[in-house]
């Protein structure tokens, strides 16, 4: 009986092996999945489990941590006036998980980041309890609160950058949503998450990152470039060759202004953008050809998501499209669409003198002993035209706000370039238009900031939409508060 | 018969009695415990605990019972088994006080029955009365062979101690499984005894019958296939085995019994073609059930995929929870006390103690465990090729064949390897069934150690005996 119980010793023995293979398969092979599972709880308890670090603005918090009982979890996000703050921070909920800067820089947050590894062994040495480091945005709390307050209760969006270095100054939502009040996993927090997430308006959407709008006019401006750059015209004040009216090619429509406006006839790029003539871009669109709008429109950061480090949806520039779908394009309708970042980048890579910065939102990372782990250093994303021809738009745009569609925007003490647009959607552009602007200001020492602003509000009368009425104010503010700010 | 003293691993000569190896090998099993609880309590509370003196006493004195009755009456025993078992029963005590102390499981425990009753203090006294019944073993039974005496009436013993969950107003269902029967305020687990008298049974009824079985066959396709009427035990036995997972719904008994008999078959007869039939026989009544009963169905799903179903079904969550508390734990793990493996609910301590032990402590934990269970195993089958005796090498070598297969269902099922079923880890899990069932287990298996390394009694003088020593290849 012996040979078949060596046999069985030697199956026990393969029952024991399994058992270790399996086992290292788990906890080593698989450990970090497991660890960092979407369904894993440890990762919320591990989250809240401190107190969490901060986001900072201008030197201050816009966050906190408070005690929690009754739970697993330790503590809860606080926010600072969190529906002003929510497109930056995004969100830290125990019930619903984190967004954008919360999840993105999580690590960080809770001290768990391999950078602090050091700091951590040491800790656990020296018997502290571990914290979170902080997060320090480029965002200017003066700027974010005149464009919060300039939305008011309009749906709409702002996003302003500094066109020197792509540093996010503000980044505005409205409606927007105050993070707070689902930070818990409360049924109180149950019932707001629920209101918010079924409610119409959206107020969880980012709509300067996360939503496309049609841009209209404001996209004249990157038409205006792609003809400087490509040598189509190279003086501003040399007469167009545009009929009027204008018949898009291979076809029997007329392309209208809005309006009756004679000297959009032949008129001069610097008279098309003052007074916003259709005709005029629309036939320099078609004249450049698809190609060459299309590598424009690229070199401003169309057809590309941007990653601040938050993820901005990718703006859109037609690959694919026939002529009068080209000159359409090119005034920004047919299937055009930008988020209000992409319209910011644009304005800002004309104010820089046409160098495009890659935006971005965090400065630095800081540990829980304030050292810098991390510090961002501004990056040249791409030169989408040069120097001079970035001078003439820039002469342009000035000539827009100091006598065109655009005065509103006008500051004092500064100078100010801008476009405004107002964009018809939906179908035979039935719904009510969005009002754009996008501009930038100057003073000896360049440009500040940049900015774009997009107003969708369906309680005005369709006249009253128009970029420079319900949006240049907005940006205006915007520019004013950076400026002072910088002063 | 093939087994005769001369085939022995051991031989009768002058073997050492290792006592006092035990004694050493004891004081570590009752001092890494002590040391583990020391570390449970600062991890919580920052304080050493303070029923810890208590608790070392306590597990102490059982070691030190049980180490003097070896010393006194099986002399000669393995002196790996009894060490090896006190260090499990300390270190589940630990797990199961430390899962004591989870404010989730507390909660959990208030939520569903009012109050909350701490497992450790009951398990301490589950593992006296299991030492109790260790010394009980030892005392009356002086030779394991008068076991075989009891052969059918161990098979009636064993039937009615399986079939006792169905029993109306006696058993239980717990989480869908029909395994527990209640009688006054204790829940009593019956599988775990039968698994020892359906041993006694198999071994009595193999070494009678085992010349039958092994030679009376046909060949074909290179197999010795037995005639129908010997093959009529092992459908009987597959019977039952497919009954207990029908009606008990419990993968993990019915598979225990089953692969007992297979092994036990095997080792009695040495034919390949039992196994083969074995296999064959188990994957048909596998399948056949697992495309029927429900309750199986879902653990199938579970284990085939925990995260897809995770928030529709308990038993995927239970595994989801489970393999994560496991990921969670990587290679040195958290520490005890520190993890989060009460995420699992009700049973944490329970059928999935096994993943506390692989979130706290780690990787090099649950292959420390694992190899232990691994040494108990290979003693076990150690003592079956020293036994001098068929009743005894079959006794044996079921026993340890159990218990390999119950540690490899159990952990396999809590691991995501196999379907899980509902078993529990011998001495970690809570549950008293478990632990006085396996100290009895491992009771008998020192008693036949004990005989089989008891140097020989001096054989009468035959002129015979001396001259026809077989050497063997």
């Amino acid at each position: 009986m012996n040979k078949p119980l060596r046999r069985i010793a030697l199956f026990c023995g393969l029952l024991v092996l399994a058992l270790l293979i399996r086992d290292n398969w788990l906890q080593y092979v698989k450990a970090d999945e497991l660890r960092t599972h979407e369904k894993n709880r440890r990762v919320l308890i591990e989250r809240y489990a401190q107190e969490r670090g901060d986001i900072i603005v201008d030197g201050k918090t816009i966050t906190g941590s408070e005690r929690t009982t009754g739970s697993d979890f330790a503590y809860k996000r606080t926010y600072k006036n969190g529906e002003m703050w929510a497109p930056v921070t995004g969100y830290a909920s125990q019930a619903y998980g984190a967004t954008q800067i919360e999840s993105l820089e999580d690590g960080i947050l809770t001290g768990n980041d391999d950078r602090l590894f050091f700091r951590r062994t040491l800790d656990m040495v020296t018997g502290k309890k571990k914290e979170g480091g902080n997060v320090v945005t480029t965002l200017n709390g003066a700027a974010q609160k005149a464009a919060f307050e300039g939305l008011g209760n309009k749906k709409g969006a702002v996003a302003a950058i500094d066109p020197s270095t792509g540093a996010i100054l503000a980044l505005a939502s409205t409606p927007s949503y105050d993070p707070s009040v689902f930070a818990g996993n409360s049924k109180d927090d149950e019932k707001a998450w629920t209101s918010l997430e079924s409610d119409k308006n959206k107020p969880l959407l980012n709509r300067a990152l996360r939503e496309t709008y049609p841009p209209g006019s404001t996209f004249k401006v990157v038409t205006a470039a792609a003809a400087l750059e490509h040598g189509l015209y190279t003086d501003p004040d040399e007469k167009t060759e545009s009929p009027l009216p204008w018949t898009m090619p291979d076809t029997r429509t007329e392309l209208k202004n809005e309006g009756s406006y004679p000297s959009c006839k032949d008129g001069s790029l610097r008279e098309a953008l003052r007074i916003s003539c259709n005709t005029v871009f629309g036939k320099i669109g078609s004249d450049l050809g698809k190609e060459k709008m299309l590598e424009t429109a690229e070199q401003f950061g169309f057809n590309e998501e941007q990653f601040v480090p938050v993820r901005a949806t990718a703006s859109n520039f037609p690959k694919e499209m026939d002529r009068p779908q080209t000159a359409l394009s090119s005034i920004g309708q047919f299937e055009t669409a930008a988020t209000p970042l992409q319209m910011a980048m644009v304005a800002s890579a004309i104010a820089n003198d046409g160098r495009l910065m890659e935006p971005y939102m965090i400065s630095e990372l800081k540990s829980p002993g304030l050292d810098t782990i991390e510090r961002h250093s501004p990056r040249e994303l791409s030169r989408p035209l040069t120097g001079e021809n970035a001078q003439k738009l820039q002469d342009l745009m000035e000539t827009v706000v100091k006598s065109g569609t655009g005065t509103s925007a006008q500051i004092p003490g500064a100078t100010v370039g801008g476009k405004t647009g107002t964009a018809q959607h939906g179908i035979d552009n039935s719904e009510k238009p969005y009002a754009w602007f996008l501009s930038y200001a100057k003073t000896a020492d360049g440009s500040p900031v940049a900015v774009a602003v997009v107003v969708e509000d369906s309680d005005a009368h369709r006249e009253d939409i128009s970029g420079g009425g319900l949006a240049a104010p907005i940006a205006k503010n915007v520019m004013q508060a950076v400026l002072n700010g910088s002063k | 018969m093939s087994s005769t003293t001369h085939t022995s691993t051991i031989g009768a000569i002058g073997a050492p009695s290792r006592r006092n190896t035990e004694l050493g090998l004891l004081v570590f099993a009752v001092l890494i415990p002590i040391f583990a609880y020391a570390n449970v309590g600062l991890a919580i509370d920052g304080t050493m605990p303070t029923g810890m003196i208590g608790y070392g006493l306590g597990l102490g004195l059982l070691a030190a019972v049980g180490h003097l009755v070896v010393r006194k009456f099986a002399p000669y025993a393995d002196p790996l088994l009894l060490p090896l078992a006190t260090l499990l029963n300390g270190l589940g005590l630990v797990l199961i006080w430390r899962l004591d102390q989870s404010q989730r499981l507390q909660q959990l425990q208030k939520n569903a029955f009012g109050a909350f009753n701490p497992a450790a203090p009951n398990q301490l006294m589950y593992s006296a009365v299991g030492i109790a019944l260790f010394v009980g073993v030892l005392l009356l039974l002086k030779d394991h062979r008068i076991l075989q005496r009891f052969t059918y009436i161990s098979m009636v013993a064993a039937m009615i101690l399986l079939l006792l969950p169905l029993v109306p107003g006696l058993g239980t269902d717990v989480f869908g499984a029909k395994i527990w029967i209640r009688i006054g305020g204790f829940s009593i687990q019956p599988g775990e005894f039968a698994k020892i008298v359906i041993a006694v049974f198999f071994a009595g009824y193999l070494m009678v019958k085992r010349d039958a079985l092994a030679l009376a066959s046909r060949r074909f396709m290179g197999l010795y296939l037995p005639r129908g009427r010997d093959l009529g035990p092992i459908l009987v036995i597959w019977a039952v085995s497919l009954l207990i997972l029908v009606f008990e719904n419990d993968l993990g008994t019915s598979l225990l019994f089953f692969g007992m008999f297979v092994v036990m078959l095997y080792v009695a007869t040495e034919r390949t073609s039992w196994i083969v039939i074995g296999l064959l026989m188990s994957a048909v009544g596998a399948v056949a059930v697992a495309s029927t009963a429900g309750h199986v169905q879902a653990r199938v799903d579970a284990w085939l995929d925990p995260f897809g179903c995770y928030t529709t079904s308990g038993a995927c969550e239970q595994i989801g929870q489970s393999i994560m508390a496991f990921g969670s734990g990587g290679v040195l793990g958290t520490g005890l006390g520190q993890g989060n493996s009460d995420l699992i609910g009700f049973a944490a301590n329970a059928d999935f103690i096994f993943a506390t032990v692989g979130e706290e402590l780690g990787l090099a934990g649950v292959m420390a465990f694992l190899v232990i269970y691994g040494l108990i195993i290979e003693r076990g089958v150690r003592t079956a090729l020293a036994a001098r005796d068929p009743f005894g090498k079959l006794f044996a070598a079921g026993l340890s064949g159990a218990f390999a297969l119950q540690i490899f269902v159990v952990a396999g099922g809590v691991m995501g390897l196999i379907p899980l079923t509902g078993m529990t880890m011998p001495w970690l899990a809570a549950g008293g069934s478990s632990v006085i069932a396996n100290w009895a287990l491992i009771a008998i298996l020192i008693r036949i150690s004990d005989t089989a390394r008891r140097p020989a009694p001096a054989a009468p003088a035959s002129p015979d005996a001396e001259m026809t020593q077989v050497v063997r290849p």
